[in-house]
């Protein structure tokens, strides 16, 4: 069983067109920090915010991190241009807004291998994120989320997912389906999942019962759309004491199996076997990226 | 290359800079001005001025309006407001 | 035959400068009436009142700043005193702000000669940066300016002191009234300190007024004006909440280091400025009061709303003010008991038998720049034009346990660690920490502080990896150009020399 080595829990959207924000949100440290080429930018402004992303993606503040650039669609005019800037610019992972079928990641993936070659980068380095954004893009999510071995994970886009679903933002009922399609689709492809912006930047509250609800799911991370919601984000994925304690002491009883040549492990009588191991692995990981929840 | 129309590109806002450019009589023409000119002023016109050669801009009036923009910005809006003044006809990617 | 005193005291040789007693009122010929009595230090007119202080050139007047930017005293005053032909006077308010502008045309006229301050701002900063002066003005501490008046240097002839309510005897206060700017922490110093005091009041109530911030017993003339100033421009950009999330950030982090340094502990002090990081710091602090059942014994200041509302929750006890800030510290100066007004004598000075800032903890200040040895510069700005005060910075720092500084590590494209300070105000050796949004810096001579920060898992980095970020994201800055004229002279809280301003090139 492969598991993601790299944590994704925050995903921090800035807009590509805001020069101040580009130029300082490296201090905010997301998991992945992701750069908005399409929705948050306007029509005008599309080609500036392209060239702003570029530049700013080469800053060494931000290749210590995991960056993303959302492309616009490639039927767009825009959608292509962004592609070459960000595959140059040396982005870590593009992320494909409106995904409805593994073709539209098919296509992707032919220009991302094409500008690889074109600018001289690894071939196979850029990695792809894909957003299901509509009621085919979840019937497709399994599709797509096998589509390319450049997939790093799917994301579940809200707004525009809820309007083609003809009903609204709410309490999370109207994403139920969507959510649990997308997150079976991830797992089934070995992929991460990522769950909806929450927008509203003052309600604590109904932000910290969202993120405890995706948590459960099971989901990897979040996309963020306010640097404050980071701290938040992380402390809640962050394991208690107990929890922490407990996975130091399955390790500890899977590496004595193994070093003992024992086929099965057990702790205090039980059984553990390697689904158990692997996500104690996993909370000990996020132990280390955040500390113990406060 | 020259400049062929008027464009504008990015904003008076803190940390951002304003970029006009417009087409000239056969000259190059750059003025920059700067919130943080005694301290970056040396710096800013040289990040401007590589970044039209690189583009290959020899005709045309430029107009800097720094307001305390990191390099990349300035890279950036100078491009796109040459962009926009028609100057370059395909993108060069590797002359940016 | 008449008892008189003449008969009383045949015979005895009176002392050398004793005198035969001549009628109860003849050394108070005012206390032969009952208008003359109760009346006497009302003053019709501040004209008035100057001339009856017997003010003449050269002299040095004062003033408090705790209106800050809705100050309207200093102004109407220099104006009045410029009308009525006075000039060479040494201007000694407690500080200026950029509301003083109209002081530019005083100084060209000759009015004003000689300026002691804590600090200045705007235009008239600008025009004295650029030498409109012929003497370099004095630049000092909150609480170095009472050394200053007590070792002599600084000798008030005349104070004028705006005050919301005042009595006929001048039992005055800012707390009642109209326009309350809160604790005279400034002016009570110049009410003690100066040959003649003139109050400047909003209202005129019965005797006896309570507070008493300023006494009867400290009090010239009282003049009724309208206004003395606004206290809704206090707070100009000082005290309220933010939301900018990179000042969150710096907030958090400074937070966590106040709670890991070693000196959170129940009936612990502290001191948090203004600034939307500094008010901030407060309310992530309050959390971690609240998770580990901490209380604060003090909080010292400089009082903000914040500071207040901690204290209405229970988690701190008293409060000593030197100045409100904003409207709710200045209620809760008057409503509270545990809120105390002090003077800044009683707050910082050094000289004074005892100064609050040798009590504190731990305090929270800003800097404009700090540079590798950690000194502090919060007068120049990068172009070296002077757009800040020395304030209580030098004063806290050298009396708090420790001091920690917080800023953003570049503000658009200046950096805040430098690798030489413009000008020197705060002294390294006194600073602590410094958080940034690019990590923690612990001063090399607090070895235990940086452990404890280490060992709780914060971004603790060194000055100079600070700097190289700086310095990797903007660039190196020129270095400012100065002519030799000095414009400035600082002092530290001790009164000596520290550093010097010299006047901006071009």
């Amino acid at each position: 069983m492969t598991t993601s080595t790299k944590l994704r829990r925050s995903m921090l959207f800035l807009p590509g067109s805001n020069a101040a924000m580009l130029s300082t949100a490296f201090v905010f440290k997301p998991d992945s920090i992701m750069f908005d080429l399409e929705d948050a930018v306007s029509l005008r402004e599309k080609d500036s915010a392209r060239l702003l992303v570029f530049h700013a993606l080469k800053l060494r503040n931000y290749r210590d991190m995991e960056t993303v650039v959302r492309i616009n669609p490639l039927s767009t005019p825009f959608g292509l241009l962004d592609l070459e800037a960000a595959v140059r610019a040396g982005v870590d992972v593009v992320r494909l807004p409106k995904t409805d079928t593994a073709e539209d990641v098919h296509a992707l993936e032919r220009e991302v291998e094409r500008i690889e070659r074109e600018c001289g980068r690894d071939v196979g380095s850029t990695k792809l994120m894909a957003a299901i954004e509509s009621a085919s893009g979840v019937i497709n999510a399994v599709a797509i989320a096998t589509a390319s071995p450049r997939l790093i994970g799917i994301a579940l886009a809200g707004f525009d997912y809820v309007m083609d679903m003809q009903t609204e933002r709410g309490d999370g009922t109207e994403l139920f389906y969507a959510r649990c399609a997308v997150l079976h689709a991830a797992r089934y492809a070995k992929i991460d999942a990522f769950d909806v912006v929450f927008s509203d930047v003052n309600d604590d509250e109904g932000f910290l019962k969202e993120v405890e609800l995706i948590k459960r799911l099971g989901f990897n991370g979040k996309s963020l759309i306010n640097p404050r919601q980071i701290e938040q984000l992380h402390n809640a994925f962050a394991p208690t004491q107990e929890e922490v304690d407990y996975s130091r002491r399955v390790v500890a009883a899977a590496e004595l199996g193994e070093r003992q040549g024992l086929g099965v492990v057990s702790l205090n009588g039980k059984m553990i076997d390697a689904p158990v191991i692997q996500h104690a692995r996993v909370v000990l990981q996020r132990a280390q990226a955040s500390g113990v929840r406060r | 290359m020259k400049i062929v129309k008027e464009a504008i590109a990015g904003t008076l806002e803190s940390s951002d800079v304003l970029v006009k450019v417009a087409p000239s009589d056969g000259t190059l023409e750059v003025v920059v001005t700067s919130e943080v000119e005694h301290q970056f002023g040396a710096q800013i016109r040289a990040v401007v001025d590589e970044t039209l050669i690189r583009l290959g801009i020899s005709e045309g009036i430029v107009l800097v309006e720094d307001k305390g923009a990191l390099d990349c910005t300035l890279r950036a809006r100078v491009q796109t407001a040459v962009l926009r003044g028609g100057a370059v006809k395909t993108l060069d990617w590797s002359a940016l | 035959m008449s008892n008189n005193v003449q008969t009383r005291l045949a015979g005895f040789a009176l002392p050398a400068k004793v005198e035969v007693f001549a009628g109860v009122a003849a050394h108070a010929p005012y206390l032969s009436s009952r208008e003359g009595k109760h009346e006497r230090k009302i003053s019709k007119s501040l004209e008035d009142a100057i001339r009856a202080c017997g003010l003449k050139d050269g002299m040095t007047i004062s003033f408090h700043h705790a209106f800050r930017e809705g100050d309207t005293t200093i102004n109407s005053v220099v104006a009045k005193l410029a009308e009525m032909g006075f000039r060479d006077l040494t201007l000694a308010p407690s500080s200026l702000l950029s509301c003083n502008s109209p002081l530019i045309a005083h100084i060209k006229s000759g009015v004003i000669r000689r300026i002691y301050t804590s600090g200045m701002r705007g235009k008239l900063a600008e025009a004295i940066s650029n030498g409109l002066m012929d003497n370099p003005i004095n630049i000092h501490s909150h609480g170095g300016r009472v050394h200053l008046m007590d070792c002599g240097e600084l000798a008030i002839d005349v104070s004028f002191l705006g005050v919301a309510t005042s009595d006929s005897f001048g039992n005055a206060n800012a707390v009642t009234g109209k326009s309350r700017c809160g604790s005279l922490g400034y002016a009570m110093v110049d009410a003690a300190r100066a040959n003649k005091v003139i109050l400047l009041a909003e209202q005129i109530v019965p005797y006896p007024n309570a507070p008493a911030s300023i006494r009867q017993d400290q009090v010239d003339f009282v003049v009724k004006v309208d206004q003395i100033g606004d206290p809704a421009k206090i707070s100009v950009g000082a005290a309220r909440i933010t939301s900018n999330p990179r000042e969150l950030l710096i907030a958090r982090l400074a937070a966590d280091v106040m709670e890991h340094a070693g000196y959170f502990e129940e009936g612990f002090s502290m001191q948090t400025g203004t600034g939307g990081s500094a008010t901030a710091t407060a309310r992530f602090l309050e959390k971690k009061m609240l998770q580990k059942g901490i209380k604060a014994g003090f909080a010292l200041g400089g009082v903000t709303g914040s500071i207040v509302d901690l204290h209405k929750k229970g988690l701190i006890g008293r409060i000593l003010d030197t100045q409100s800030f904003d409207a709710v510290a200045a209620d809760s100066l008057a409503n509270s008991p545990q809120h105390w007004e002090i003077s800044t004598n009683y707050y910082a000075n050094l000289t004074s038998k005892g100064a609050s800032v040798d009590q504190v903890d731990m305090v929270i200040l800003s800097a404009l720049e700090i540079d590798l040895d950690f000194n502090v510069n919060v007068i120049t700005g990068s172009d070296g034009v002077m757009r800040g005060a020395s304030g209580g910075h030098s004063d806290t720092a050298a009396g708090v346990a420790l001091p920690i500084v917080v800023g953003p590590l570049i503000r658009s494209r200046i950096p805040t660690v430098v690798e030489k300070c413009t000008t020197v105000v705060t002294p390294g050796e006194t600073i602590g920490v410094l958080v940034t949004d690019h990590g923690v810096a612990v001063n090399p001579n607090r070895p235990d502080v940086a452990e404890r920060l280490q060992a709780a898992g914060l971004p603790v980095v060194t000055i100079q990896d600070l700097y190289a970020a700086a310095t990797e994201l903007v660039g190196k800055p020129r270095p400012i150009e100065f002519l030799d004229k000095v414009v400035g002279v600082v002092r530290y809280r001790d009164g000596s020399v520290i550093d010097l301003v010299r006047q901006v090139k071009g």
